[in-house]
């Protein structure tokens, strides 16, 4: 046998991608850990002007949000497992939903992004608030639409990714026998998912607390 | 008519350190020393063990290369090694400590500090004493005097940096940093810009004039007479309006400013701060960030409306009501 | 079995990497980390010869206290395009990116990283992001310091700091790629039996490095999006004049720069284990104590930014930590210095330009160390900080340090690169040049610090004008002694002697392949040792009687 032989069935049985996904999400895990970094100094700063501002984001849309990507993150797991499990029809519509899930949260959190700029509320420019704080309310709707746009571009790039999964999967590409690629998107998507998980109460609930 | 500069050129020592012309630059000076001690001794034992080992096993060498048995050795080599982790570790401590103890006793001024503002600029350095004299890139103290720069930018970060002073603070923008000395040895100490600022960074010098007494008594009599700082601050306290609150005849529910002026206030969360420059600047900027105990907030901001130097003279009149009373008009103790 | 096993003496096969294609298309489309190891170490060489120009220049102009040959403005965006290029685009990749892509499979046994693809793509984004910084130069240049703090690069400066920003963030998503490859290599694709504690010490060193470039740079990326947010549009958590916090940004940038200098330094370590070692004939002393040494640095690394802070208003008491937390950090640099002198007593030495350089290494990354405890310390920080002091002291680690272990590993594994020698007594000498006139440089520039003379500075006091010339005299010696290898190692590809399996006698697994190395590394799978660099100096001298 030869050497390359061995290392090449090595490689079929050990996922170097999966540990290479796993490495690329604490990488990400820094990359939003600085946004939430400049987050809490600022909000430590101007504790509250973060509490009023947060009055002025629409909580509704937000909820939903949360609601329809916690839901898109039990479809894409439920998808790899069908896949894995074999049922390959159920594991392409639980994709599909999780795909829908998706692209309603951009279009909500659109639509969200829609009435803020209608209300004022971009931080340069004409700024509605006018208070004794505006400085750190400005700051505040800064560090609003830098997280939820830096959510926004990573869950898009999910949603390719999906996308791309829902066509290999309907095409029979992957199979029961080869769900790698699937698991690892699911795995992904629920990292974006997490991250509204901190982003929602620290945006959303400042003046409930 | 010869102009000094063409003069015979100044001839200079290749090196020389300069001077420590405060009691705090010469305890760094001996930190420094012994830093530089250990350092030149641990640099030499290492050069010189290099050197030795590379002769003596040089490769053809006719010498004991026998190593101990790789028990035996794995003992002692744990042994040296934790010598070296310990010993190191010990110095640095000491480094750590002494270092940190100068910098820490050292931090605050003395309460008799003589009080003068800076304001940086790209690219030069304007200083304010409290009787009002300005002066460009250049700085007059009284020797044995312990002095403190309130010190500030208009544009970008600048630092203020004397090497005889063996000291330096960087100058923000937006915000106030207080670097003190007391020199205690007369002379002219070169001050430089140690912050990248831009184009003229490395013209932004000056001078520091450390002045015995009498000549510093001579030279400020020497200025022209203009009004002090606290005295154009009274000045502006009325023209914006902060005596109609602030003032001891107000009838607005509004706390007073005589006699807090380094004190600890309490604030309405609970909390207390300092009185003193940097908060006498944030209130006035942001009056909402931090609320006296006792009162609402009904201070517009005053935040784009005042400049550096408004807040300058405002900063020096409420600082010269540390020693008033509330019920004393204001203004009468600057006559 | 009484009959002895004969070896079947096998010719030895044919083809290496090399000549695996000669095309353009077959380089620009390789995924062989062989390839793409040779392909950045070009382009950063390109990089090294562009910074290193912009030194030159400047060290000429700073002959004269008073302006030369240039102005403030051309000045200030030579020290900018020097910081940024030498830090960005040579020596973060340098090492990591040439020697480790090429040596890391081969260290392990393995016949590729992880990720080939994700390798090439790596190489293309480096190269994307460099391109965004030569065009920034051609448009004009950036003059706010390789530092970029704000507001001075926000508000005042009107260079073309979002070009420059552009291409740095772009290289740093190569950097996290590269780094991505090792750790997954490192992890998966380790040879049977080749456990943790038989890697060399380079592994170590850049799988630590990996773990540093995927976690540092991402903040980096991230900061650099908000300051050409706050360019752009005029607004962000930095700006002091709508409450924001220019000290913000310092905090920031320095999370990622300072763990930046052991991405620079932690893989020269693992080159001077390496050569050392092969040249004493003698096994590391401390292997496993040097292994975790690679460890607690890479871990206490990020937990020191803030001593670039303590003049800049940063409260007393997060100095006095981060002071402690800075001395804490030197130790296990000091341990590897000590061990490495250890390494040398009972081997038997030979003196070959790897070996000159490696030594030189450690005694200029010895007086960079200790440099380093005067600016950890508060109270001589607060005199010394952006003085030449700290120029000379980062010079030490990163051109003292990191590029003189650059040069030794270059000249160790170059035979094996490309199945040639260079000229023993030219690449001596040139390792001496090289020692010799980086001192001179660079030593007179610690008394410039402790006589008060500001880093970045045009215009300078005359006082200071002969240190100042020692300096450029120096920087010219060093710069012909950097012309010196680029001159003989172009010479030794076509003309070098060729060389067999291992020249130097090493023990690490990629000595045991062919020079060059067939394209998958190794013909048959490589013997794993017992216990890394299984030297043994009597056995060495006995050979040679």
């Amino acid at each position: 046998m030869s050497v390359n032989a061995d290392l090449a069935g090595r490689r079929a049985n050990d996922s170097e991608s999966e540990v290479g996904l796993w490495v690329f999400l604490a990488s990400e895990v820094m990359f939003f850990g600085l946004l939430f970094y400049g987050y809490t100094i600022t909000r430590m700063a101007h504790p509250q002007a973060f509490a009023i501002a947060s009055a002025h984001t629409d909580v509704l849309l937000g909820s939903l949000n949360a609601l329809v990507i916690f839901t898109s993150s039990l479809t894409v797991a439920l998808a790899a497992r069908s896949l894995r499990l074999g049922a390959q029809r159920a594991s392409f519509w639980l994709l599909a939903v999780t795909l829908t899930l998706g692209v309603l949260f951009l279009a909500i959190k659109c639509y969200e992004y829609y009435g803020d700029i209608d209300k004022h509320l971009v931080p340069w420019g004409d700024f509605a608030l006018h208070g004794p704080l505006a400085g750190g309310e400005r700051m505040f709707f800064f560090m609003y639409f830098v997280m939820t746009g830096a959510h926004a571009i990573h869950l898009t790039v999910g949603l390719g990714l999906l996308a791309f999964m829902l066509a290999g999967v309907g095409r029979g590409a992957y199979t029961q026998k080869n769900t790698e690629a699937v698991e690892l998107t699911a795995l992904y998507w629920a990292v974006v998912d997490t991250v509204w998980i901190f982003l929602y109460p620290i945006l959303y609930l400042v003046h409930r607390s | 008519m010869a102009l000094p500069n063409s003069a015979a050129p100044v001839s200079y020592p290749l090196v020389s350190l300069p001077v420590a012309a405060t009691p705090y630059a010469e305890k760094v000076e001996g930190l420094f020393w012994a830093v530089t001690g250990v350092c030149t001794l641990v640099t030499l034992g290492i050069a010189v063990a290099m050197t030795y080992f590379c002769f003596r096993y040089r490769s053809g060498a006719e010498v004991d290369r026998t190593l101990p048995d790789l028990a035996a050795g794995k003992s002692r080599s744990r042994r040296i090694e934790a010598t070296w982790i310990a010993v190191p570790f010990a110095f640095f401590l000491i480094f750590f400590a002494w270092g940190a103890k100068l910098y820490y006793v050292y931090d605050d001024p003395p309460d008799n500090a003589l009080q003068i503002f800076v304001t940086a600029k790209q690219w030069m350095w304007k200083v304010e004493h409290a009787d009002g004299r300005r002066e460009i890139n250049e700085l007059h103290v009284p020797v044995d005097q312990p002095v403190k720069l309130v010190m500030t930018s208009q544009d970008v970060i600048h630092d203020f940096y004397v090497p005889a002073f063996r000291e330096k603070r960087d100058i923000l923008p937006g915000r106030y940093t207080v670097l003190w000395f007391e020199p205690t040895l007369a002379g002219v100490y070169p001050l430089r810009c140690d912050e990248f600022c831009g184009t003229g960074h490395s013209m932004m010098t000056g001078r520091v004039y450390v002045m015995s007494r009498e000549a510093y008594s001579r030279w400020l009599a020497s200025g022209s007479q203009a009004p002090s700082l606290a005295r154009l601050g009274f000045d502006r306290f009325r023209e914006l309006g902060c005596s109609g609150c602030h003032g001891p005849s107000s009838r607005i529910h509004a706390p007073s400013l005589a006699g807090v002026y380094g004190q600890m206030v309490p604030l309405s969360d609970g909390s207390f701060v300092r009185f003193d420059d940097g908060y006498i600047r944030d209130s006035i900027l942001q009056p909402a960030r931090q609320i006296a105990a006792g009162y609402s907030n009904d201070m517009p901001p005053f935040a784009g409306r005042v400049s550096e130097q408004d807040l300058l003279e405002l900063t020096a009149y409420i600082r010269s009501l540390a020693n008033t009373s509330p019920d004393v008009p204001q203004g009468n103790h600057l006559q | 079995m009484s009959t002895a096993i004969v070896e079947p003496t096998l010719p030895e096969p044919e083809g290496n990497y090399l000549e695996n294609g000669y095309s353009l298309r077959s380089w620009l489309t390789t995924t062989d980390h062989k390839r793409i190891a040779i392909l950045y170490a070009v382009t950063i060489t390109a990089f090294f010869f562009m910074g290193g120009t912009a030194a030159t220049l400047m060290r000429l102009e700073l002959i004269s206290p008073t302006p030369l040959i240039m102005g403030a403005e051309t000045y200030n965006k030579l020290f900018t395009a020097h910081g940024v290029i030498m830090v960005w685009f040579f020596l973060i990749p340098s090492i990591p990116a040439t020697l480790g892509n090429f040596l890391i499979p081969m260290m392990v046994g393995a016949k590729d990283v992880a990720l080939p693809r994700v390798n090439l793509l790596s190489w293309y984004i480096f190269v994307l992001g460099g391109m965004f910084v030569i065009v920034t130069l051609i448009a004009g240049g950036i003059d706010t310091g390789w530092t970029f703090y704000v507001p001075l690069s926000t508000r005042y400066s009107d260079t073309q700091v979002v070009y420059g920003v552009v291409g740095i963030f772009i290289a740093g998503f190569s950097s996290i790629l590269t780094g991505l490859n090792f750790i997954v290599t490192v992890h998966r694709l380790r040879a049977p039996g080749l456990t943790w504690f038989k890697l060399p010490l380079f592994v170590w060193a850049i799988y630590a490095t990996s773990i540093i470039l995927v976690l540092a740079t991402p903040v980096l990326a991230m900061t650099l999006v908000l300051l050409a947010m706050q360019r752009v549009f005029g607004l962000v958590i930095f700006d002091e004049l709508l409450c924001g916090d220019p000290i913000l940004f310092q905090h920031m940038f320095w999370f990622y720069s300072h763990p930046a200098v052991y991405i620079m330094v932690l893989p020269a370590m693992g080159v001077a284990s390496e050569v050392i070692s092969c040249f004493a004939r003698k096994p590391v002393f401390g292997y496993r104590t040097m292994a975790y040494a690679i460890a607690a640095i890479a871990a206490f690394g990020f937990m020191v930014w803030g001593h670039h802070l303590f003049v800049a208003g940063q409260s007393l008491y997060a100095s006095l930590v981060f002071s402690f937390l800075s001395y804490v950090v030197a130790i296990p640099s000091a341990i590897k210095v000590f061990n490495w002198t250890a390494t040398l007593y009972k081997g038997s030495i030979t003196f070959e330009a790897p070996m000159l350089y490696a030594l030189g290494f450690v005694g200029l990354f010895l007086i960079g160390g200790l440099t380093g405890l005067y600016l950890a310390s508060l109270a001589l920080d607060a005199n010394l900080s952006d003085t030449y002091f700290v120029v000379a002291h980062f010079h030490y680690i990163m051109v003292g340090g990191s590029v003189m272990a650059y040069f030794a590993g270059i000249h160790f594994w170059w035979p094996k690169i490309t199945g040639r020698m260079y000229p023993e007594s030219w690449s001596r000498l040139a390792a001496i040049v090289i020692f010799i006139g980086f001192n001179l440089t660079f030593f007179p520039q610690f008394i410039l610090g402790l006589e008060g003379m500001p880093r970045r500075y045009f215009e300078y006091a005359p006082q200071f004008q002969f240190l100042n010339i020692l300096s450029s005299a120096g920087a010219s010696i060093l710069a012909a002694g950097y012309a010196l290898p680029v001159l003989y190692l172009t010479w030794s590809i076509r003309h070098g002697p060729h060389v067999g399996r291992n020249p130097w006698g090493a023990k690490g697994l990629e000595w045991q392949t062919r020079s060059p190395p067939p394209v998958e590394n190794f013909d048959v799978p490589p013997r794993i040792p017992e216990r890394p660099y299984d030297y043994d100096p009597e056995a060495e001298e006995a050979k040679r009687k």
